[in-house]
């Protein structure tokens, strides 16, 4: 049996990571879910989800395929909307309210929680109009060029494009577009990053330089990430979120707590099964 | 051990999953036989294409150009001066024809229209061809004929025709371009149809267009998914087969008879000919034509529309943007290439409509140019149509030199819409 290397830097971040997710409090939780339940038609596919997004932390969402890690991750900002027929029962508070109230802006709760997807899909526009359109349709009006440049240095993609601005997006590589991805997101000053499965579509290399970026991240945004490698999980993430299918093929919440004890303390059973190779 | 050069499986005998080593042989030959055959056939369909097509060409090219019998009221010879040729005799001489040989009203009222003396010698030139020697076209033969028998054309045309001569002419040449239609082949032109032809299908586009790709961009972005958005969706499919002579129907009751007022200019007092255009302008042709495209624009500019991948809606739905937002900066422009391409397609197809431009009252003789959207007009293709139901052969003659205009006009169009696409397609990525 193969026991997962533990040597993190997340754990060895100047913050130290409380062990209990317990005592996060309403001052230091970025996104709640109160019993949340989502449906596509008549399936389940979200059960009965509570649990707080500690700010200015990564979280990662592990757990089977098909299991609602995407599912879930897609209520937080409203994107499951856009699919017809999907319905969701329970409350998500961010900010203090409920972001599924009739009358709440599902454009407002994605300007201020932003995503990027897993396959890198920059627009088909220059790198620099990747990064200014979202400001500029949300309304930006400070200096475009100091954004683009503040942004690019954010997301360590700058030294790289600072002299092919005006060149397409799509002319970089895989790992560069996602990087991409990621500044057009933080351009817009989100207060959560949605991240689903960010690296999975990347070599080792980008697939490192994706994850230094999250881990840089993490010290002014609250990150959320999907993803299947429980490595990349152990190695970025503060919290760890395990999610399992049941017999009706709904997810559910197994577990919840710091990275640490998810990965060498778990209380459940399924979990460990998990995370040691056992089944998933 | 296997030697380097022998070939594999030789001495293979072992019956596999697949049977035994000659039947696999066996079947893998079958299965290369049947693809040969198979691409055979699609070979053969596309020379059959390409023969047909060549013959369509060979036949307009050969009735285009050739060999025609010329009679002249008074030759040009006669004309000449002191061994000076009719082409490059003076100014004054050429007047002096003119008063000699042109009836006194014809001559009075070409003065009062410009004095002969003031007028240029190219002009008096053409004034002299056309009052004086009055050429007229006997008898045409085909492009073939003039080059292969040009012999037996000459002893038949100097038998039959003592007084005529052959010349090689080119029934599509600068004057068939710049002249206005006339019932003497040698002299008719297609001026009047190119213009008509252009104006219809500039209504048509301006027209077609904004509401094709509106009504597309409804039906993909914004109509429920419920049985009236499907009803709509058939009937705007169904709509693209129904014969254009059926629009023509539609255009005649709704933009002749019952829009008179609006399609005749009427309503803005621009009445351009009261007493005999009526409804039947350009203004009720570029529109009947358009509500012809309508489908086909729809129903291409859709296509166009889903074929913009979901990642970039949701990329741009991840960054707060709205709905409008998101179709305007992104769907559109990304489909846009492909909507460009169906209207090409589309506006193609109208630029050729003859039956419904007939129903709703193209004229079919009409020698003055359409001066804006309600005059009375006439297109490329109704003209074509007209010559070639007359029993004279100078006029198929003129009908093949049409189709060549016609066929150049439509070729500049698509050429000039696939580079703006092109050009439009590469700014893009």
């Amino acid at each position: 049996m193969i026991r997962l290397k533990l040597e993190t830097p997340s754990l060895t971040l100047n913050h130290p990571v409380p062990h209990d997710i317990s005592t996060i409090s309403e001052d230091t939780c970025a996104l709640e879910t109160r019993n949340l339940n989502v449906y596509y038609g008549n399936f389940r596919a979200i059960r009965d989800i509570s649990l707080k997004l500690p700010k200015r932390r990564i979280t990662a969402f592990i757990g089977p395929s098909g299991c609602g890690k995407s599912t879930l991750l897609r209520t937080f900002n409203r994107m499951n909307d856009l699919i017809p027929g999907v319905r969701v029962e329970g409350e998500v508070i961010f900010g203090g309210y409920n972001i599924y109230t009739p009358g709440v802006d599902a454009v407002e709760v994605r300007r201020r929680i932003g995503m990027v997807f897993q396959k890198p899909n920059p627009f088909p526009k220059s790198i620099y109009e990747n990064i200014a359109w979202g400001a500029r349709i949300n309304g930006y009006r400070g200096n475009m060029d100091e954004l683009v440049e503040q942004t690019l240095r954010q997301a360590a993609l700058w030294e790289e494009v600072k002299d092919k601005l005006h060149q397409s997006g799509l002319s970089l590589s895989g790992g560069q577009q996602q990087r991409l991805c990621i500044a057009r997101a933080i351009a817009i000053k989100p207060e959560i990053i949605l991240m689903d499965e960010p690296a999975s579509a990347l070599d080792p290399i980008s697939t490192l330089k994706i994850e230094e970026l999250m881990r840089q991240l993490a010290e002014n945004y609250t990150i959320v990430v999907v993803t299947h490698n429980m490595q990349q999980a152990a190695r970025i993430s503060d919290y760890t979120a395990f999610l399992m299918m049941d017999e009706d093929r709904a997810g559910y919440l197994v577990e919840f707590g710091a990275t640490a004890q998810i990965f060498t303390n778990p209380r459940e059973k399924a979990t460990e099964d998990y995370i040691t190779g056992r089944f998933g | 051990m296997r030697g380097g050069s022998e070939p594999y499986a030789a001495d293979r005998t072992e019956t596999t999953l697949f049977g035994e080593d000659a039947q696999v042989k066996h079947s893998l030959r079958v299965r290369h036989l049947i693809g040969r055959l198979w691409r055979a056939l699609f070979l053969a369909s596309l020379i059959i294409g390409i023969v047909a097509l060549s013959a369509l060409i060979y036949n307009i090219l050969d009735q285009s150009f050739g060999l025609v019998a010329v009679e002249t009221k008074i030759s040009p010879r006669a004309l000449a001066q002191n061994g000076v040729s009719l082409e490059n005799l003076s100014t004054e001489q050429l007047v002096a024809i003119l008063e000699k040989y042109v009836s006194k009203g014809v001559l009075r009222r070409l003065k009062a229209e410009q004095p002969l003396e003031q007028r240029e010698r190219e002009e008096l030139l053409g004034l002299v061809l056309e009052r004086v020697v009055q050429p007229k076209i006997v008898q045409s033969w085909s492009l073939t004929d003039s080059l292969l028998r040009r012999r037996s054309i000459e002893s038949e045309a100097a038998q039959r025709y003592p007084s005529a001569h052959l010349e090689f002419r080119s029934w599509l040449n600068p004057n068939f371009l710049s002249r206005p239609q006339s019932s003497a082949p040698e002299v008719a032109g297609v001026r009047t149809a190119i213009l008509g032809s252009l104006w219809t299908i500039i209504i048509t586009i301006l027209v077609a267009f904004p509401l094709g790709v509106g009504a597309a961009i409804y039906l993909e972005e914004y109509a429920p998914l419920n049985p009236l958005t499907r009803l709509i969706q058939i009937n705007i499919n169904n709509l693209a087969g129904v014969p254009s002579i059926i629009y023509g129907m539609l255009g005649l009751a709704i933009f002749v008879r019952a829009l008179e007022p609006l399609t005749s200019g009427a309503f803005i007092g621009g009445l351009v000919d009261p007493t005999t255009a009526n409804g039947r302008t350009i203004m009720s042709a570029g529109l009947t034509l358009a509500l012809l495209v309508l489908p086909l624009l729809i129903v291409n500019a859709q296509e166009a529309i889903r074929a913009v991948p979901g990642s970039l809606r949701e990329a741009g739905y991840a960054l707060g943007a709205t709905k409008w937002q998101v179709v305007w900066h992104h769907v559109l422009p990304n489909a846009l290439p492909g909507i460009l391409t169906g209207t090409i397609l589309s506006i193609s197809r109208a630029m050729g409509e003859t039956a419904p431009l007939v129903v709703v009252g193209a004229s079919t003789f009409i020698v003055y140019d359409p001066n804006g959207p309600f005059s009375k007009f006439t297109t490329l293709p109704v003209q074509i149509y007209q010559w070639t139901a007359r029993p004279q052969q100078e006029f198929r003659n003129l009908a093949a030199a049409a189709i060549l205009v016609l066929l150049a006009l439509l070729l500049t169009l698509n050429a000039t819409a696939i580079m703006m696409r092109n050009r439009y397609s590469r700014r893009l990525i």
